[in-house]
Parts: C-alpha cells; structure tokens; sequence
C-alpha cells in the first residue's frame, strides 16, 4: 500500500478515536477509558507521522520527544489539584507555541523568495501565527496571575482598548502586507512578536475572579491554533482535533459567563474586580447585627438535623480544607443525617475545579449537585453550611437589581431553615460586594479559618 | 481559494459541530478533566513539528521545530496523564479508600 495512503488513514482514524474519546467523557464511569482512547489515538498519529518520508533525521526528534515526555511526566505526576488551572494555562501555551511555530516554520521555509505568498497558504500561516503567539504569552501571563507571580488584580491603564485595538489593527495590517509582499523574515518577526504581545496585553487587564473564564477561552485558542496549523499543512486532522478543543473551550467559556451572569466582552474588557465597582456598603447602616455561633452549637445543629448542604468555595481549597469537611460529613453520614453538596460552576479557579478537589478528598460523586438541582431542594434543607464561599450565595444577586452581580445564579442558602457560615470576619468576597445573606435571622456566622472551624466541629460532632 | 482550502473549511465546520454536540453531553463535575484532556488533543499539532524537526531544511528550522516538537510533547503527555490522574479520584462511592 501507498505509505502516504497509510498515513492519512492513521490520522482519520486518530480523529475518530478523539470523537469517540471525548463522547465517553459523558459520564465519570466512562472518563477513564474515553481519556486512554484518545490518547491512543494521539499516538496513532505521531508513529503514522514518523513513517513520512520527508523526515530524514530522527536524532532531534527522539531528543525532542524523550525530553517532552519527561517533562510533562514529572509535571503530570507532580502538580497539586489546585493548581490544576496554572498546569492547563500551561499546556494551553505550550500547545499553541507549538501550533504556532509549525506555521512559522512552513513561512521560513519558502526562503526569501519575492514571489507572493499563495493566498490559501499565507492566510493560514498568518492566523496560526498570530493565533498562536496570543495563546503562548496570554497563557503565561495566566499561569502568572494564578501562580501569583503576576498581580492577581485587573491591571488597567488609560486608553487601554483603543491601544489594545490599535495593536490588533497592525498586526492584521502587517499580515495583509506580509501575504502579499512576503520579502524578508523580519516583517514575520515584527509579526510574531505582535501577536506576542498582544496576548500579553489581552490577559493583564483581566481580574483574578474572572480567570476561569479566561482559562477556558485559552483553551479554545490552544485548538483554534491547531486548526490553523492543519490549514498551514492542509492536514485535517490536525483541523479536526483543533476544531473539537476550539468548541469544547468556547462550550465552557459560554457556561462560566452564564454563572457569573457576563457576556464575554464585559469580562475581557470589563476589568471586574480591579476595585472600578464602588459598592455602597452596608445601605441599611450600622444597626445590622450578625449572629455568631460557637463550634459547640453548630455542631448540636448539624448532628440533629435531617439534612445538611455543604457549600464549597474557592476559599476551602485556599485552606486545604476538603479532607477535614469530608470526615465532617462522614461522621454526619453516620448519625443518619442526608449530606450534599452545592457546587457553583464558578466556586473554584477552573471549571469543574471544585469537583476535582473534593473528589481527592474521596468525596462521591453522586453526592455532588449542581445548582439547578439543589436550589428546589434548599427550602426543604436543615442546615446550609457555607464554607469559603461568598459572592455565589450572595442574595444580593437575585434580589437587588442594582447589585453589582444582579442575575448571577446563586445557591440559595438563604432559604434553608438554617444557615451557618464558615468565615474568617464579614468582609467582602472577591468582588468586593457587602453581603446580606450574613445578618439574616436564621443564618449563624461561625467565624474562623476553615481548616480550624471544620477541625473543631469534627470534634464536637464526635462528642456529641 | 482552491479546493484543499475550501475543503478544509468544509471539515472545520463540520467538526466544530462535532464538538459542540458531543462536548454539551459532558457533565460539569467532568469540566476540568475535559479541559485537560481536551488541551492533550490540541497538542496534535506535534504531528507537524516532528516532521519540521525531521526534514533537515536548515538548522534555524530544526531548532524551531525541536522547541516545537518538546512542548507539544509536554502537551500530549502530560496532558493526558494529568487527565487521567484526575479521572482515577472520582469515584461513586467509598470502596476504593487509597486515594492520593
């Protein structure tokens, strides 16, 4: 048989296996094998690339290919879950640098020849650059941000988006230029280190808060870059599987917006949470008084109570609390009591972080529920138990119009028959919002660090 | 436009309809696994630096495409064990009690 015939039909056959891979990934009991799949199709693909006869030298590419292995081992085995967002930001650069000089390369190649780039070949080559270039640095500047390295806050600046825009008009313009007059590799450079710009400048304004939504959208540019190599190379395979990951991540772009009730350009461009919102604190004055409650109490609550919804939030994870909760709610397990947990689209950095951490914790996933099928059950709830969590409980946000998260879906914990809150002091969430779900009379605010209060209601649900 | 292009719209379109139909299946308590597992896919794109890497066009060629090819290899791989790490901690109840 042809060898080039026999390629195509291993990489055909490797997007079947990535569709079929991702259609297992509809329920956890399939997950693991649909990953394995994929991943099976994936080395498909590169052993069917291997036997292309343009390669004449396999020295670098082993070398290349033992150090990538090696390197995303040690990361895969060693990486925390919750750094999981940081890690995927990485990956996501790394595969559209990868994208990216694939389509470099295919430019650098032609030489220095006068002759106009072939309109189909130049367009792709552009767009995958500058595809790919905006991936790789606005995904570091993610991993920065949520690694800490980087400040966490939208940093904005005058003129931002007119600059912003400017600097999207050139580097289009530049490409226009480049496809026609295609003289010499340092227009292509001027290119490059645009688009290496602009990732950067597209992810700086953007504020801790909105980072999974940020995560998700480089994702879907991590696979519209691999399209754009496919187009570069008029492979479709490499379109097929850049296709899928560019629909997956605007799937889960769009599912992140919704939770936190914002359209994508109000996030890119809003700069939530750099302190713009002035937030008029405490409308009702000083008179508002917060209940407090001691582990003792709380716990008397919880172990007599029929039903009880745990509420996680990012600050759980922060705290390294998950195990704790989880023998919490072993332990009401065993006193006969019904335990959940709410889970808010947007309570960890990524989505579905949330799920991950306290699926390390050894929690079931069965017990996990998501807020349109907790919130019907909620008035029928005894206890709500909110625990690092703030704005995505916050009644503000269904109630008061003029909230600065007005539409955002919450948990309503406010409408169980209680409430307790696991918190440091009052203050504010992340968007800086003042919230009146504290002073409610059947809510109980049991103020300490997570990791501590949990410890010490473990101990008292034990005594009692 | 010639027909490769015009048929690699074609294909795009298509799977990008592929995506939306079978990734909307995917539960949120998945949402992370799929994003990792879904970036290992995007690391496809290996398959065009190991031939860049292979070719012997020039050394500024091999270079690029050796960088190319370890980060999309770091991509592929750590992508799909990390997926997988993650897929192995859900469980549907308690029997399992090893976890890491």
């Amino acid at each position: 048989m042809n060898p080039d015939l026999f390629i195509w039909l291993a990489y055909l056959l490797s997007a079947v296996l990535f569709i079929v891979g991702l259609t297992r990934l509809s329920s956890p009991e399939t997950a693991r094998t649909g990953n394995a799949i994929a991943a099976l199709g994936m080395l498909l693909a590169i052993v069917a690339t291997l036997m292309d006869r343009a390669i004449i030298d396999f020295t670098w590419i082993v070398v290349g290919l033992l150090a990538g292995s090696a390197a995303g081992l040690v990361m895969a085995r060693t990486v925390k879950m919750t750094s999981m967002p940081q890690m995927v930001a990485v990956f996501n650069g790394f595969g559209g640098a990868a994208s990216g000089l694939v389509a470099a390369s295919q430019y650098l190649a032609r030489g220095s020849t006068a002759a106009p780039l072939h309109m189909d070949l130049g367009i792709s080559i552009m767009v995958g650059t500058l595809i790919g270039g905006v991936t790789f640095s606005g995904s570091l500047v993610a991993f920065g941000k949520l690694q800490g390295l980087v400040t966490e806050r939208a940093a904005t600046y005058p003129l931002q988006k007119t600059f912003n825009f400017l600097l999207a008009a050139a580097a289009i313009t530049a490409s226009v230029y480049l496809i026609l007059s295609p003289l010499d590799a340092r227009g292509y450079l001027a290119l490059a280190v645009l688009a290496l710009i602009l990732g950067v400048l597209v992810v700086i304004p953007i504020g801790g808060a909105d980072m999974p939504v940020v995560v998700a959208l480089l994702n879907s540019y991590s696979g519209l870059a691999a399209s754009a190599a496919g187009f570069v190379l008029s492979n479709n395979a490499l379109i097929i599987s850049g296709a899928l990951v560019g629909a997956s991540g605007l799937i889960l772009t769009n599912i992140m917006c919704r939770a936190m009730n914002r359209s994508l350009a109000n996030v890119l461009f809003g700069a939530f949470g750099g302190g713009t919102p002035a937030v008029a604190a405490g409308a009702a004055g000083g008179e508002r008084v917060a209940n407090p409650i001691d582990a003792e109490d709380c716990a008397m609550i919880l172990g007599y109570a029929r039903s009880v919804v745990f509420v996680p939030g990012y600050g759980l994870a922060v705290a390294q609390a998950q195990h704790r909760l989880r023998e919490l709610a072993d332990l009401l397990k065993a006193r006969g009591v019904e335990v959940k947990y709410a889970i808010h689209p947007v309570a960890g950095r990524m989505p579905g972080h949330m799920n991950v951490l306290l699926a390390e914790a050894n929690v079931p996933y069965p017990e996990l529920y998501e807020i349109e099928d907790i919130n019907p059950e909620l008035p029928n709830t005894d206890v709500a138990v909110v625990v690092g969590a703030n704005d995505v409980v916050n009644p503000a946000a269904r109630d008061d119009p003029d909230s600065p998260i007005a539409g955002m879906p919450i948990v309503e914990v406010d409408r169980a028959r209680h409430c307790v809150i696991l918190k440091r002091s009052l203050s504010p969430g992340f968007a800086g919002i003042d919230n009146e779900l504290f002073y409610l009379p059947n809510t109980r605010m049991f103020f300490g660090s997570a990791e501590k209060s949990l410890a010490d209601l473990v101990h008292e649900v034990k005594a009692l | 436009m010639t027909g490769t292009l015009l048929v690699g719209i074609y294909v795009f379109v298509l799977a990008m309809f592929v995506g939306f139909e079978v990734i909307t299946k995917v539960p949120p308590t998945l949402h992370t696994p799929l994003m990792s597992g879904a970036n290992a896919i995007s690391g496809i794109s290996i398959v065009g630096a190991l031939v860049v890497a292979g070719s012997g066009h020039s050394q500024l060629l091999t270079v690029l495409g050796v960088i190319a090819v370890v980060m999309a290899t770091i991509n592929v791989v750590g992508g799909f064990l990390v997926t997988d790490r993650m897929l192995r901690m859900f469980r549907r109840d308690r029997e399992g009690e090893e976890g890491s």
